[in-house]
C-alpha cells in the first residue's frame, strides 16, 4: 500500500482541437478536448498531458482557452506542453488551470528559466520534456544525446546528464521521450528509462514506443518509471485506462482502481 | 446563499479550486477568489490554498496584510486548508533554511530525508512525493463523511507536517515514513493532498466542506 504508479494519456491539440484521431465509441464529435479529457477520466486516468502542436503563434491562444475549459470540468491534473518558452507563458497557462507545465527546447536554450520558474512557481508544476535518441552503436556503452524539432536536430548533450541538471535546476519531473520508439509500437526504451530514472531523484514520466499494455507494465518493472505515458493505445479505442490499469495491478504494480 | 472565500495571495492553482468548489456547489452557493481581507472576512467560509515556497508564501502573506486575517477566519468559521494551506498553519519550516508559520497548529514541516527507499522493491522513492496515495482517516469527522477508508488522494510535495499533538490528527498517509496528511481542529481541516485535484474522492470532500457548519 502506497504511491500509484500513474497512467497518463497524452493528447496532441492544434488549434484547440485534438488531433491524431482520438475515436470514442459514443462520442460524437472525438475532437473536441473536453469530451476527450472527461472520458479519459472516467475512466481512471491519473493526470492528462496536453501537449500543444499548433505552428502559428496567433493560434498559441487557442491553448489557454482549451486548459480553462478542460479545467472548470475536470478535475484531475493537467499537464500543457508546447510552445512554453517564459515565465509569462508558464503564469497563464498556470492561470488558466494547468497543474504543470512542460518545457523541451526552451529549457535547451536557456537552462536558467527552469532554475528561475521552480523558484517563482515552485518545483512542482515544473517539468523538463527530453526526446532522447540512442546515439551509441555496436558494442559501445549505450549512450542517449538529446534532440529538438521532433528527433531531428542534435544537439550535443547526454541525456542522462540533462535530466540529472535539469533535477538540480529545480525541475519537479521528467518527461522522457525515445525517438528511437516513438510511434514504433515496440516498447518503452527500457535502458533508456532506467538510466534516467536511477540518475534523478525526481519522478519520470515514461514516453515513446507503447504498442500493448505490458508494455506499460514494462517502464514501471523494468524501466523504474514512476509513471507511464501512452497516446495512440487509448486514442483509438484498443484499450481503456482502466484495462490498462488492471493488467498492470496483475502484474503487481500498485495503481489507482476504483473497487 | 452563502459566500466561500478562496483566499488568493498570488500562490498556487487558485483556478482550479475555485472551480472545483463551483462544481460540487448548489446554486445558492457562491465561491469567490480573493485578496480583500474585508471579503473574506465577510464569507461564511473560508478556503486557504497554497503552492510552492513557505519563505514567499509568508512573505505574501504578510505583504498583503492577510496574516491576521487569516487568523481570525480560524477562529471564526469552517476553514479548509490546502497544501500549503496546511503547511503555514504550523509553527515553523524546514523550508527555505528555516521559515516561521502562523503557529495555528503546533508542530513544524520537515522534508523528506533523502535515500527513502521502497521496502518492497528495493527502489530509491522520488521526491517530491507526486501522484495518487492512499488516506487513512485515523478518526471520523465530517469531512470525511462517505469516503471510504483508505481513498486515493492527489499528493505533490516534498515537506510534510509533524503536529506535536497527535489528537489534532484526522488522516495519515504512508511515504518512506507515515506522515499526517489531515489535520483537524474545531471548525480548521487542512490536508496535504490536493482535493480538487483527486476526482471523486476530492470532489466529495470538498462537497462536505460546503455543507460543514465547522461543529463535530
Amino acid at each position: 500500500m502506497g504511491l500509484a504508479k500513474r497512467i497518463i494519456p497524452c493528447l496532441d491539440v492544434d488549434a484547440g482541437r485534438v488531433v491524431k484521431g482520438v475515436r470514442f465509441v459514443g462520442i460524437r464529435d472525438a475532437g473536441d478536448p473536453v469530451e476527450i479529457a472527461k472520458r479519459y477520466d472516467q475512466q481512471g486516468a491519473d493526470e492528462l498531458v496536453f501537449l500543444d502542436i499548433t505552428a502559428s503563434s496567433e493560434e498559441r491562444e487557442t491553448m489557454v482557452h482549451v486548459v480553462e475549459q478542460v479545467a472548470a470540468q475536470v478535475f484531475i491534473p493537467l499537464t500543457v506542453g508546447g510552445g512554453i518558452r517564459s515565465i509569462n507563458d508558464i503564469r497563464r497557462m498556470l492561470n488558466a488551470g494547468a497543474d504543470k507545465v512542460a518545457m523541451n527546447t526552451a529549457a535547451i536554450h536557456n537552462p536558467d528559466l527552469v532554475k528561475e520558474a521552480a523558484e517563482r512557481f515552485g518545483s512542482q508544476c515544473i517539468v523538463v520534456a527530453i526526446d532522447a535518441k540512442q546515439v551509441s552503436t555496436g558494442d559501445e556503452p549505450p549512450r542517449w544525446e538529446v534532440f529538438t524539432h521532433g528527433g531531428r536536430k542534435r544537439t550535443g548533450i547526454d541525456a542522462v546528464q540533462w535530466a540529472k541538471q535539469m533535477a538540480d535546476a529545480g525541475a519537479g519531473e521528467i518527461l522522457l521521450t525515445s525517438m528511437d520508439r516513438d510511434g514504433t509500437r515496440d516498447g518503452f526504451d527500457l535502458p533508456l528509462t532506467r538510466a534516467v530514472s536511477d540518475a534523478v531523484s525526481v519522478p519520470v514520466i515514461a514516453s515513446g514506443g507503447v504498442g500493448n499494455l505490458s508494455h506499460l507494465a514494462d517502464g514501471v518493472k523494468q524501466g523504474k518509471a514512476d509513471a507511464v505515458l501512452a497516446a495512440s493505445i487509448f486514442h483509438f479505442g484498443e484499450y481503456t485506462v482502466e484495462e490498462a490499469k488492471r493488467t498492470m495491478a496483475a502484474q503487481g504494480i500498485e495503481v489507482r482502481l476504483d473497487e | 446563499m452563502s459566500t466561500v472565500a478562496v483566499i488568493d495571495y498570488g500562490m498556487g492553482n487558485l483556478r482550479s479550486v475555485a472551480k472545483a468548489l463551483e462544481h460540487v456547489a448548489d446554486p445558492g452557493t457562491t465561491v469567490e477568489v480573493t485578496a480583500s481581507p474585508e471579503r473574506i472576512l465577510q464569507a461564511d467560509r473560508v478556503v486557504f490554498p497554497g503552492q510552492g515556497a513557505a519563505r514567499d508564501c509568508m512573505a505574501e502573506l504578510t505583504q498583503r496584510g492577510l496574516v491576521d486575517v487569516v487568523k481570525e477566519a480560524v477562529r471564526s468559521k469552517p476553514f479548509l486548508g490546502i497544501c500549503m494551506g496546511l503547511q503555514v498553519l504550523l509553527e515553523s519550516s524546514e523550508e527555505n533554511g528555516g521559515t516561521a508559520g502562523l503557529g495555528i497548529l503546533p508542530g513544524s514541516v520537515r522534508r523528506f530525508p533523502d535515500g527513502m527507499v521502497d521496502p518492497r522493491s528495493g527502489d530509491a522513492l522520488k521526491i517530491p512525493h507526486m501522484g495518487w496515495n492512499q488516506v487513512h482517516q485515523t478518526k471520523p469527522h465530517p469531512l470525511w463523511q462517505s469516503i471510504p477508508q483508505d481513498s486515493r488522494f492527489y499528493f505533490v510535495h516534498s515537506y510534510y507536517v509533524a503536529p506535536t499533538e497527535s489528537g489534532q490528527v484526522a488522516g495519515i498517509t504512508h511515504y518512506g515514513t507515515d506522515f499526517a496528511c489531515a489535520m483537524a481542529r474545531g471548525n480548521v481541516f487542512a490536508v496535504q493532498f490536493h482535493p480538487e485535484k483527486s476526482a471523486g474522492a476530492g470532489l466529495a470532500l470538498l462537497a462536505n466542506f460546503l455543507g460543514w457548519d465547522g461543529c463535530l
